[in-house]
């Protein structure tokens, strides 16, 4: 069972680190953005295409998804994503499926349909076991390593929200764009640095998790419910709203999956119905934001 | 009474006198059983797609809810009739109230999710309600059928004379038939009081509010009318095709039917059915060019549309003007 | 106006109100006592908390502590189309009008929930004829006729502010709550305002939120002064006017003097 909670943790930090960027970006441009998990994939695939086309060790390739997804996110936000913040939630919901359904497609391509297996360094592949019977506790070396890099980035990003320039800046914009601007603060440069830094942890969080998630072109509509409850439940205006609410989702949906497998996420979608009937605005949310 | 007083009742009744256009258009539309007896399935098809958009505006165009689960409403109906041929009786009209009464009921016991909260709350209890029926369809397969879909289903004769045939002749004419009643029905509810505070409500909530008039209590009702008229639908589809599995309700669904919509223009009762035919071309134009990337397609025509702007797409003289919203 | 000679009945009364949010008190302990057939004004410096109030009467906002009655009855949990229902009306400081239908189509949705007629799906709008007179009655009333079948949004700002009292009327109120009515009306426009809210019925009840000291003074019977959410003072028009307090919270008395 401790191992059950162990592999929840892991599964719960990655979710963080996938939603985080969606939280981001709804609480500062109040933008839903469905597309956040097609840039999840891609960053999965930037590291399947850096592997098995250009050769590149496992280690080198998290980064690069990073890079390459934070890339697409700012020439996207440049392009077309700024058009759309005035825009009602609906236009911009049927505007990111748009986008997610045009990468899934294009995933599909350039890649194929087939799921793909990532041929982790064999230091991942070990496995360390304490105590016996109910209380076991086996630990996979790779989430550890989920869990150690995801807990390094909470504790970066925290620190770069709070002791930097761009970090209050940002506060100050999610508080009130207009006050922001009015008090000479870049509120476009900040979205836009925003944005890329959300969707690189999308492509961080998609290549991390390509091996526990599962990788294929219908990667987006599989997993974008579960960003949008961390979103939900966890309320958009804080780090450690979604923290908690992803780890409860993450710890739930493991536990549903072992005990009662043939209902799946039905456990997850109960979980998540009944919090928004108790309140509505999530959990961490202050009271009174749209 | 004075003439003043007849001539602003008269004006308030004006807009719920049939066009011309309606006429014409409505006629057409029957003809087409008629004309094209070939088609007969398709026919089918794209009424009951109409049905499920017109649905869908109820609950997205007039009372502005942002729903990405209507499908929930939709396998409810389908799942409901066609359990009830199999098991209660077969006769089709009264599977059909069966299935809009499962759909009335699973709105009315979702309305209070959906009344509270923000849109980005909405957009989560759609996507999860149909998310758990799906799920429960699925762990109930002894029941449902599951994927594979429901065996021994078997629908009887249509008013107890006209069987179901295989090409679908008979279907058409019940599909479109339930389409008419429908829309009838609803323009008759748009042009009521009801239907023009529905207008109002989303022009400015607070001041439905400040009126006298019960926001939550009004939107509860649109979106139980909408689940309802969605579990027709359904009932319809599982009984004019003899077949119902979890696919229902899945995502694509939902999708596509908002998809219709965005097509046809949501808040006007036409758009449902523009909408429908609309999707039915653009997907069989696509699908002969491109079967496999249908998704691409269409996610690109999504894209475009939301950044051109919904109202501006059938004038493209203003795609290059900057405008207002 | 009876003082004194009579009982007046107390038709709207909140109990020591208050408001906070975030670490400010918007509201502090403000009771008020409104009688039949008022016009009381409630006035106040920019900020001073007046439509904080307004909101919390109507119950678009809730309070953190304190009550609020209407005739007798503790309303203060009530919902606020409900208190619509019970006979308290208001208008806004910003219009809230329906911008797609017309002033005829607003004001009958207004007269079709007050008589409950709002909820009939079956038949057209326009087949109940006591409805249609009755708009008929206040299109002429607050003179709209000549827009009366043009979308809101398309009706000069004037025209809309009347509008907005149109609804509020339609409603047949007890207590009616003008907040602002005049707020940003052209000089030429503005005594349409003042003859619509002098010629309100005498048993409304009517109270005043307003910066125009003219209208104030010409129309109220009683000014109670908000300052930072609390009550400064309450009086009659003339002990306002004179009183050393009001002066200095309306910064000289350039700003406050009355014509």
């Amino acid at each position: 069972m401790l191992t059950l909670l162990f592999d929840g943790i892991a599964y719960g930090m990655l979710l963080f680190v996938l939603s985080l960027g969606l939280a981001v970006t709804m609480g500062l441009m109040n933008f839903i953005n469905l597309a956040h998990a097609a840039f999840a994939m891609v960053g999965g695939y930037v590291l399947i295409v850096l592997m098995q086309r250009a050769g590149w060790p496992f280690l080198a390739c998290l980064p690069a998804a990073f890079v390459a997804t934070a890339a697409l996110g700012a020439l996207l936000e440049r392009l077309v994503y700024r058009r759309m913040y005035g825009k009602s939630h609906l236009d911009q919901v049927l505007f990111s499926i748009g986008l997610t359904f045009m990468a899934m497609a294009g995933v599909d391509f350039f890649v194929g349909p087939q799921p793909q297996v990532v041929q982790l360094p064999a230091f991942f592949l070990t496995r360390f076991q304490f105590g016996h019977g109910a209380w076991q506790l086996g630990m996979g070396s790779y989430r550890m390593f989920i869990v150690v890099v995801c807990v390094a980035l909470a504790l970066g990003l925290q620190a770069l929200l709070n002791g930097t320039r761009f970090g209050s800046r940002l506060r100050a914009a999610v508080d009130d764009p207009r006050v922001a601007a009015g008090l000479g603060i870049p509120v476009d440069r900040v979205f836009l640095i925003t944005f890329a830094v959300g969707s690189g942890l999308a492509g961080l969080g998609g290549a991390l998790g390509a091996d526990v998630l599962g990788l294929d072109p219908g990667f987006p509509l599989k997993y974008l419910v579960y960003f949008l409850i961390v979103c939900a439940v966890g309320g958009t205006s804080s780090i450690t709203g979604p923290l908690v609410a992803a780890l409860v989702l993450g710890i739930a949906d493991v536990f549903g999956k072992y005990y009662v497998p043939k209902l799946g996420a039905f456990i997850v979608y109960v979980l998540m119905i009944a919090i928004l009937l108790w309140r509505p605005q999530g959990l961490f949310t202050r009271e009174g934001r749209k | 009474m004075t003439t003043p007083v007849l001539q602003a009742a008269a004006r308030l009744r004006a807009p719920s006198r049939w066009r011309a256009w309606e006429i014409v258009l409505w006629v057409a539309i029957w003809v087409t059983p008629f004309a094209f007896a070939s088609h007969a399935a398709l026919i089918s098809e794209i009424a009951i797609f109409a049905l499920f958009a017109l649905s869908l505006d109820m609950i997205l165009g007039y009372a502005g809810i942002v729903s990405l689960g209507h499908a929930a409403f939709f396998g409810a109906g389908a799942y409901g009739a066609a359990l009830f041929a199999k098991w209660v009786m077969p006769d089709p009209l009264v599977g059909l109230a069966v299935g809009i009464a499962v759909g009335a009921l699973l709105g009315v016991l979702t309305s209070p999710l959906i009344v509270r909260g923000t849109d980005l709350t909405r957009l989560m209890i759609t996507m999860g309600v149909a998310g758990v029926l799906l799920e429960l369809a699925n762990k109930f397969d002894n029941i449902t059928g599951g994927i594979d879909g429901l065996e021994g289903l078997v629908v009887g004769p249509l008013l107890g004379r006209f069987d179901f045939d295989l090409a679908g002749r008979v279907a058409s004419f019940y599909s479109l038939a339930v389409l008419f009643v429908a829309f009838l029905l609803l323009r008759r509810v748009v042009h009521s009081p009801l239907g023009v505070s529905l207008q109002a409500l989303r022009d400015n909530r607070l001041r439905v509010a400040a009126i006298g008039m019960s926001v939550n209590g009004r939107l509860a009702a649109v979106y139980t009318l909408g689940a309802a008229l969605a579990g027709a639908a359904g009932a319809l589809l599982a009984q004019t095709t003899g077949f119902v599995s979890l696919d229902v309700f899945e995502f694509h669904r939902s999708a596509d039917v908002m998809l219709a919509l965005v097509i046809g223009g949501a808040g006007w009762l036409w758009g449902g059915l523009v909408g429908a035919i609309g999707f039915k071309v653009l997907h069989d134009l696509i699908s002969n060019v491109t079967p496999e990337y249908w998704t691409f397609w269409i996610g690109l025509i999504l894209v475009v549309l939301m950044l051109v702007g919904r109202e501006r797409l059938f004038r493209p003289w203003t795609w290059w003007r900057r405008g207002s919203k | 106006m009876a003082q004194g000679l009579e009982v007046s009945e107390v038709v709207l009364r909140t109990h020591s109100l208050v408001k906070r949010f975030g670490g400010i008190t918007a509201t502090n302990k403000v009771s008020l006592d409104i009688v039949r057939g008022a016009r009381h004004a409630l006035i106040g410096p920019n900020g001073a908390g007046k439509t904080t109030l307004i909101n919390q009467l109507t119950g678009v906002a809730a309070p953190t502590s304190g009550r609020v009655e209407l005739q007798g009855r503790d309303i203060t949990d009530l919902a606020p189309h409900k208190r619509v229902g019970l006979g308290l009306v208001r208008t806004f400081q910003i219009n809230q009008l329906f911008g797609t239908l017309t002033p005829l189509q607003s004001l009958a949705l207004a007269v079709a929930s007050r008589v409950g007629a709002a909820h009939r799906w079956w038949q057209p709008m326009g087949a109940d004829l006591a409805v249609a007179a009755e708009c008929e009655a206040l299109l002429a009333q607050f003179r709209l006729e000549e827009h009366a079948e043009r979308p809101t949004k398309e009706l000069p700002y004037g025209k809309r502010r009347l509008l907005e009292i149109a609804l509020a009327v339609a409603q047949k109120p007890s207590v009616l709550l003008l907040d602002e009515p005049a707020a940003g009306v052209p000089a030429s426009e503005r005594a349409d305002i003042l003859a619509t809210v002098s010629a309100l019925p005498v048993d409304v009840s009517v109270v005043l939120i307003e910066h125009d000291m003219d209208l104030v003074f010409s129309f109220a019977t009683r000014i109670t002064v908000l300052v930072n959410g609390t009550v400064l003072t309450e009086g009659t028009p003339a002990e306002i006017a004179v009183d050393p307090q009001v002066k200095a919270v309306y910064l000289g008395e350039a700003e406050f003097r009355h014509g």
